[in-house]
């Protein structure tokens, strides 16, 4: 996993509430085995119009919003499904930081999982930030992870929070499995601790 | 010191360590894993040099891209086939338990769990799913996980989790006549929204709840996640037990005993604190539809269609007004006034044999609408038999519905099964977002009772006074 340090990058905005991951990639783009080439799947049935051809007024089919890593969205961002693909599908498009009042669970997660910041920052300072960034051009935010800080290009800074835990393993990269398993010890112990308490949890299960 | 809820006895009973920041190594007792969300976790398992800690405790089946017609003819489109092709090399490769599609196990991930004995009290389960709150039905803590956390558990047996808040729903008093779980969860998540639940783990109590089968359970809590809520519960009882017993992968003998003792601690005590409680009246509960493109658009089916210009909040508004274009409804019109196209009984939510027996006592004798197409799809191979047996896919042929093999099949359109855009459907599954069941179709949740209702008159009734 990639880490996520510092990142200083245009802005794309999707001024909408409760976007769920059936929209941010719809099911037929499921049926794959891998987790990369997800992007032409991204937001398929809002990029186009009923004829097929692109939308022109969606936002990632806009010139100025091309090359964006960072998202500025609505309330409840990431609900329904908890396909990763959600996610796979919003890097492989090149997002890395996703901005919103708040996100679904399994969709927060699923982020960290792939090197993507989420960040809650309030809903009244959303919604500015979402005008402006719709009537400038260019427009870029930095966003610090190890001060948990937005900074909007005229130097305002807005500070989110964030897990200690969370954030040190996306701030190093770390292999989250590798980390587990470096508790081999303490899960054994549980094991046969619990195997004494509720032994049935613990036969086969092979039909 | 204060009593512990429900989940609080499992979540403790669970830890393996707990950072300093609260962040906790849980313990994960059960794995599902169906076709979808596993090949990369495999994948990954296989780059790192990687053996599933437990294989004895994950249990696959193939359930979202499988055909629901004639399985001998194999699978058409050649994408899906490879993804189930790869969800058994990947079982075969690890030694994890598989119920392939020529299996009258088969079936829907989150009905095969319990239909098996898979799912028991106490203990904490996980599938690469949003509706594995489902299990929750047994006093048990599901949840949905990604792809990676698929990975983490087959690896590792944990999962890194912050823990979550409680919150009590109580539901008191005595459901209408025809009115279901389904009613109940539906006007739940309109009264919370869908990100009421957002950071918390449900418990549902009250009298109604309890009144609840195990199948009845089940519904409610798989739409736990519609409301936002990664889990829901409820505390086992004598139901719970009786249900679980002699199912094949239960305990059995003198470890069932044993465990059925352990099951009775299972409840919230009495001096407990949840972090919220909401409240409902069962007697207030109406028939539900949804409305709109997410399931917190809902409404009795004796109300009228909401109407944007009354509402003052900004973000409601908007929200009304695309949902209504997109569902291609206008405001106030009564909720019964809505024609449908395709009726749709299944889902992990609505396709177990009560819901096809009840299903059934409603279509016997009647004919579905000449305007409307209507199927059944039964949640797994042993309920489709079950309900052979009982005859009610001959009740359902005769009142014209079109009797299917077991799997997701219309509830998220990833096989053959899709709504055409426009097209209107009654469905009893757990979602309606915008193309869900096929690009540019209008879904309506609602019981299975509303929906065999919907086909026979091809517009929605009040199915408390339907004769
Ligand atoms: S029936 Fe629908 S909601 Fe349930 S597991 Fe299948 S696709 Fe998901």
């Amino acid at each position: 996993m990639e880490r996520f340090t510092t990142l200083t990058g245009l802005v794309a905005p999707l001024d909408r509430v409760n976007v769920d991951t059936d929209q941010v990639i719809p099911k037929q783009f499921l049926k794959t085995i891998k987790r990369t080439g997800l992007r032409e799947g991204l937001f398929f049935d809002w990029r186009k119009l009923k004829d097929g051809s692109p939308d022109p007024s969606f936002f990632l089919n806009q010139p100025r919003y091309q090359g964006a890593t960072i998202l500025l969205t609505r309330d409840n961002f990431g609900c329904g499904s908890s396909r990763e693909h959600a996610p796979w599908a919003l890097l492989d498009q090149g997002f890395r930081c996703i901005i919103a009042p708040s996100f679904a669970d399994i969709f927060y997660n699923n982020c960290f999982q792939n090197g993507i910041l989420p960040v809650v920052l309030k809903a009244e300072e959303v919604l500015p930030l979402i005008k402006d960034v719709t009537d400038t051009e260019g427009y870029r935010l930095t966003v610090d992870l190890h001060h948990q800080t937005v900074t909007t290009p005229k130097g305002t800074t807005f500070r989110f929070e964030i897990d200690p835990f969370r954030r040190d393993c996306l701030y190093r990269g770390l292999d989250a499995i590798g980390l587990t398993l470096q508790h081999e010890d303490a899960i054994a112990a549980y094991e046969s601790r619990r195997k004494a308490e509720a032994p049935w949890l613990f036969s086969d299960i092979h039909p | 010191m204060a009593g512990k809820t429900l989940f609080d006895k499992i979540w403790d009973s669970h830890v393996v360590r707990t950072e300093p920041d609260g962040t906790t190594l849980l313990y994960i007792d059960r794995q599902l894993v169906h076709e979808v969300t596993s090949p990369q976790a495999f994948e990954g398992l296989k780059l790192a040099g990687r053996r599933p800690r437990r294989s004895a405790a994950t249990l696959a089946v193939p359930d979202h891209n499988v055909p629901t017609t004639d399985r001998r003819l194999g699978i058409v489109d050649h994408v899906s086939a490879l993804q189930i092709q790869t969800l058994e090399d990947n079982c075969k490769d690890f030694g994890i338990a598989l119920f392939n599609m020529s299996d009258i196990r088969q079936g829907i991930v989150h009905v095969i769990g319990p239909e098996q004995g898979f799912t028991l009290p106490g203990t904490t389960i996980v599938c690469g799913d949003s509706h594995t709150s489902t299990h929750g039905a047994f006093g048990a803590l599901a949840f949905g996980i990604g792809t990676s956390e698929v990975e983490h558990v087959l690896a590792t047996q944990c999962l890194v989790q912050k823990r979550p808040k409680t919150m009590e729903i109580r539901v008191d008093g005595t459901l209408s006549e025809r009115c279901s779980a389904k009613d109940i969860i539906l006007a739940i998540i309109g009264k919370i929204g869908t990100a009421g639940g957002t950071g918390y783990v449900i418990e549902y109590t009250g009298s109604a709840i309890h009144a609840l089968s195990m199948e009845g359970r089940m519904t409610l809590c798989n739409m736990s996640i519609e409301g936002g809520a990664r889990a829901g519960m409820v505390a086992p009882d004598e139901k719970t037990i009786a249900y679980i017993k002699g199912r094949p992968l239960a305990p059995k003998g003198d470890l069932f005993e044993m465990a059925v003792q352990g099951w009775g601690q299972l409840k919230t005590d009495t001096d407990a604190k949840y972090d919220v409680t909401v409240t409902l009246e069962a007697e207030q509960i109406a028939p539900q539809v949804s409305w709109g493109t997410n399931p917190g658009m809902v409404l009795g089916v004796d109300q009228n269609i909401p109407d944007p210009r009354t509402m003052s909040d900004e973000k409601t508004k908007n929200a009304t007004e695309r949902a209504l274009a997109y569902m291609g409804l206008s405001p106030n019109m009564p909720i019964t006034g809505i024609a449908i196209d395709k009726v749709f009984i299944g889902s992990c939510t609505n396709s177990r044999i009560e819901d096809l027996r009840l299903a059934a006592s409603f279509a016997k004798g009647k004919k579905v609408a000449k305007t409307v197409q209507a199927m059944v799809v039964p949640g797994s191979g042993l309920v489709k038999q079950q309900a052979e047996t009982e005859g009610l896919d001959r009740v359902f042929r005769e009142a014209g519905f079109e009797w299917r093999e077991a799997g997701c099949s219309m509830c998220l359109a990833m096989n053959a099964d899709v709504l055409k855009p426009g097209e209107r459907c009654a469905s009893t599954s757990n979602r309606n977002f915008e193309g869900r069941q096929g690009a540019g179709g209008r879904t309506h949740l609602v019981s299975p009772a509303m929906a065999v209702a919907a086909a026979i008159e091809g517009h929605f009734v009040d199915i408390r006074h339907w004769s």
